[in-house]
């Protein structure tokens, strides 16, 4: 790994510096990490009394609980459909807003600042809109003919959590498709033009292929975003339920863990969880190692 | 845009606005039901304001919502503003000291040190909840700012933003630096930071959102109520089971929980945008 | 005063690459000396061993009386003017010079009155409040000759400093920095890959080549006995014509001689040398014992007071190019013939490239 050309001369000066961050990382990151994993092969009573190591028995019991393997299946249908939805209506939001260049910031501004809002209020705010009985869009949808009840119905309840995650979601997406497609050199978009491309086919033959590496990197991004900070949303709101029909893998863990009290069940979770964001991040280092050679 | 047909611009237009709408639909229910008592917000729908702002915000703010057992506004508003303070600076210092560190020096475990501080990418609360949880509890940080702050402020992506600007930084300065006098901390502080000002601040927007905005972290460490965050605290309003929600008030607390990061976002833009753009290369 | 001396100076790089062979200079008191040489030829590693921003892995620098291999460069009592001007971006004109005075606890009044005379000397006493990017080109150089200027050092070193400027401002400060370092007094090392600034500016000139010292000389002495093949190619412009002798009857020739002889002593190898402006086309004016080649023009450059006509020596492998004052118009296929005076012959050992200096007045 690189360092400057010009360094200097300390024996000491480097560690102080790095100190504090050295200590934390390791205090609550590494040995927390590491508890989990030695955790995951223990068993403990429910009152902490007596553990006894279990080997692989609670990892054995994840693969075989119907519960945690519905949850596994609710983590992808959820995050497939945030991803989905918030860049499918992130790009389409950016190509209008590239294509009136002068009012582009204006849009921008009306559009982001969605991502302030935390998940947890997110979904506080759309568990209010899709109240049954006192809700705005339950109102309207009934008006449709459609009984909204997200506390009857899993199907509601799922889509009550994906429209509150890909709702912040999407100011997040439309700047970076925004970005990406301001950075298409205009000369492209003018040479399609006069090989008579209309609009549609520019995008899809020009703005689009020129587009993928933001696309790609967004997908690992909502993916992330989705399994992981959107606990919020599911613990504010549904808790889960009805029925476990809402209960993502995060909720799961923390569920096992306090109110379960199931432990080494939870830690088990823990290493799965740990595998998953490994192999995220590695999709998306190697993503961005292949995009500082071009 | 290469054509110029009005019926395009229309539809463009139009379909910007129409997103915009839908964006901002959310936030004015929420905004209408706060101004309105709670039995008005009960009866169900309404579109226009009320005349209970200042009725329902002054409770929110000063007494809370005492049913679900949540202290008044204010005090969570004060957590959060000091959370989401202490771990953006807490970020930004101790990421630009070991990115100085791993930068500007050649050192034994150089190499360990940058990687142990990549792992923490890979580890999010999310996937650790329990054994944190059980350190910040033997260290008696439960129930403290120091607990709400401290094991957030490790940042691996806030220290390659560091090491990434100052690897921009021409070497010759450096020595220039040299030649007029100046030791490494010098150095640090009268060019190095005062030259990264821009990248500091854009990252202390993102932080600070990202600070306001936490929720399993504040749920796992307080269960002291006058330690609770806003954006943590709202969940105690709708978590009673035997009566109904007083919706006027969770609304005026979600309003409350969304001004200071989305005034935040709107008023510095142009560098939240950078900040957000630099983090993620 | 200051003398700078290095004695017996190598740099290796960790990697083994030796950038630095060996090289000992004395460098005088107020003199000005310029490291010239191709790039990579070790000069600004040198340059930058005497300020202390590289190590040195064998050898002694001292500066004045003092032994500086291990001191920091801020000890060492130098100023350095650096290629892009390394100016602090976020500090004013006036701060950029302070900043080192400052670090030294110099006292306030002590520091304006610095500041005040160098920005005085430079005329940049109105730009003081300005941030270096609202200064152009010119402007920035001169504030990085000031932050030298104001620490009043023991030395200068300057490494490149005028090869961001445009030609004409090139000019012009390459003149300024003269009459500064003369009006001054103070031990100046520059280093510069312009063979011409090196020859405007320099006392004396040190020509490295691949981390060894090929010649160390006033202007005069480099350009009129280059010590080696290296030096000849690298000093004057346009270069030097460098023609490999032949072998002819078991002895050394030159190809197209038609009046002259090569000196005895030289083998087959050696080189030739001689600058086109120290040639004539024609037999007019020269005496008995002008030496004279016979070439076919090639092509001629004209470039407004003077031509230069190029050509192929006659009866073997060379290409030579002759100076002639003036506009000429030749076809390419002239056959004409360029005359010179003995002395103006310079031959260089093949193996070695070095000088070869002519046993006596053998003609």
């Amino acid at each position: 790994m690189r360092t400057k050309r010009v360094v200097f001369r300390s024996l000491w000066l480097p560690y102080l510096l790095i100190a504090p961050q050295i200590a934390i990382t390791a205090i609550f990151f590494l040995w927390p990490a590491g508890q989990a994993i030695y955790q995951s092969f223990l068993r403990q009573d429910a009152f902490g009394l007596r553990t006894e190591f279990v080997g692989l028995e609670n990892f054995a019991r994840l693969v075989n609980d119907p519960l945690y393997l519905k949850s596994f299946t609710t983590t992808l249908v959820f995050s497939a459909l945030v991803a989905g939805i918030s860049m499918g209506v992130a790009l389409l939001l950016a190509v209008m807003a590239d294509r009136v260049l002068r009012s582009a910031l204006f849009y921008r501004t009306l559009l982001i600042w969605p991502y302030a809002v935390a998940p947890a209020v997110a979904g506080v705010l759309w568990f209010f809109l899709f109240n049954p009985t006192i809700g705005i869009a339950a109102y309207f949808l009934a008006r449709l003919g459609y009984e909204w009840n997200h506390y009857a119905s899993g199907t509601d309840a799922m889509a009550l959590i994906v429209i509150a995650a890909a709702w912040r979601q999407v100011s997040y997406n439309f700047l970076f498709f925004l970005a990406g497609l301001q950075a298409i050199p205009g000369s492209l978009t003018e040479a399609a033009a006069m090989d008579a491309a209309g609009p549609f086919k520019r995008f899809w033959t020009i703005q689009l292929p020129l587009l993928s590496p933001t696309v790609f990197f967004l997908l690992v991004v909502n993916l992330v975003y989705a399994f992981f900070d959107t606990f919020g949303i599911v613990h504010a709101t549904t808790r889960g339920g009805p029925g476990n029909d809402t209960a993502i893998l995060v909720f799961e863990v923390w569920r096992d863990a306090f109110e379960g009290l199931d432990l080494g069940f939870s830690a088990a979770q823990s290493v799965v969880l740990m595998a998953i964001v490994i192999a995220l991040t590695a999709i998306q280092f190697r993503y961005i190692e292949r995009r500082v050679e071009y | 845009m290469v054509e110029n047909r009005p019926l395009t611009n229309i539809v463009t237009h139009g379909v910007l606005i129409l997103g915009a709408a839908v964006f901002v639909l959310p936030i004015w229910i929420a905004f209408v039901a706060s101004t309105h008592t709670g039995r008005e917000v009960n009866r169900g729908l309404t579109l226009w304001p009320g005349d209970q702002f200042i009725a329902n915000y002054t409770t929110a703010l000063t007494e809370g919502v005492a049913t679900a057992g949540a202290p008044p506004l204010a005090l969570m508003l004060f957590n959060s503003t000091v959370m989401a303070l202490a771990i953006a600076v807490g970020k930004i210092t101790i990421s630009l000291l070991s990115a100085f560190a791993i930068v500007y020096f050649r050192f034994p475990f150089r190499v360990l040190a940058f990687w142990t501080i990549f792992v923490t990418l890979m580890l999010p609360v999310e996937v650790r909840i329990l054994p944190t949880f059980e350190v910040v509890a033997g260290l008696g940080l439960l129930n403290s700012y120091a607990g709400l702050s401290i094991p957030l402020i490790a940042s691996a992506t806030a220290t390659f933003l560091f090491r990434q600007f100052f690897m921009t930084v021409p070497d010759e300065l450096t020595e220039a630096a040299r030649i007029d006098g100046a030791g490494p901390l010098r150095f640090f502080r009268d060019i190095l930071v005062p030259l990264s000002r821009t990248n500091l601040a854009a990252l202390f927007v993102i932080l600070f959102i990202y600070g306001w905005n936490q929720y399993l972290w504040p749920l796992l460490v307080t269960t002291d109520e006058s330690y609770y965050t806003i954006v943590m605290g709202i969940q105690r309003m709708l978590a009673t089971s035997d009566q109904l929600p007083e919706w006027h008030l969770i609304m005026a607390t979600a309003i409350l929980a969304m001004i200071p990061p989305v005034l935040v976002i709107v008023l510095m833009q142009r560098l939240f945008v950078r900040g957000l753009v630099e983090v993620e290369k | 005063m200051t003398a700078i001396t290095l004695r017996n100076v190598s740099k290796t790089y960790p990697g083994g690459v030796e950038a630095i062979k060996g090289v000992s200079l004395d460098i005088g008191d107020g003199e000005f000396l310029v490291l010239v040489g191709p790039s990579g030829c070790g000069k600004s590693t040198l340059l930058r061993m005497i300020a202390g921003l590289e190590t040195i892995t064998a050898g002694e620098i001292s500066i004045g009386e003092r032994v500086v291999n291990n001191l920091e460069p801020a000890e060492r009592d130098i100023a350095m003017v650096f290629q892009n001007y390394a100016l602090y971006p976020h500090m004013s004109v006036r701060q950029n010079l302070e900043y080192g005075l400052k670090n030294r606890r110099m006292a306030r009044d002590e520091i304006a009155r610095r500041v005040e005379k160098a920005a005085g000397i430079l005329g940049i006493a109105e730009l003081l409040a300005r941030k270096p990017r609202q200064l152009s080109g010119g402007q920035r150089q001169r504030v990085a000759m000031g932050r030298a200027i104001v620490r009043e050092p023991a030395a200068f070193l300057f490494d490149e400093p005028l090869s961001n400027l445009d030609a004409k401002l090139r000019v012009q400060m390459r003149a300024e920095i003269r009459h500064l370092q003369r009006s001054l007094g103070t031990t100046s090392v520059y280093v510069t890959h312009d063979q011409l600034e090196a020859m405007t500016l320099a006392d004396r000139i040190v020509v490295l080549n691949g981390g060894v010292v090929e010649q160390v000389g006033t202007p005069m002495e480099v350009y009129e006995r280059p010590a080696s093949l290296f030096v000849a190619s690298f000093i004057g412009s346009p270069a030097m014509n460098l023609v490999p002798l032949q072998q002819a009857r078991e002895r050394a020739a030159i190809a197209g001689l038609v009046n002259g002889s090569v000196p005895s002593g030289l083998s087959t190898d050696a080189v030739l040398g001689v600058r086109p402006e120290d040639m004539t086309v024609g037999e007019n004016g020269a005496g008995a014992d002008a030496v004279r080649f016979a070439f076919t023009v090639t092509a001629v450059e004209a470039v407004g007071a003077e031509s230069y006509v190029h050509g192929n020596l006659q009866g073997g492998a060379g290409d030579i190019a002759v100076r002639m004052p003036g506009y000429h118009r030749l076809e390419p296929g002239t056959v004409l013939s360029a005359v010179t005076a003995p002395e103006k012959l310079h031959f260089f050992a093949g193996a070695s490239g070095q000088r070869v200096d002519r046993a006596g007045a053998a003609q």
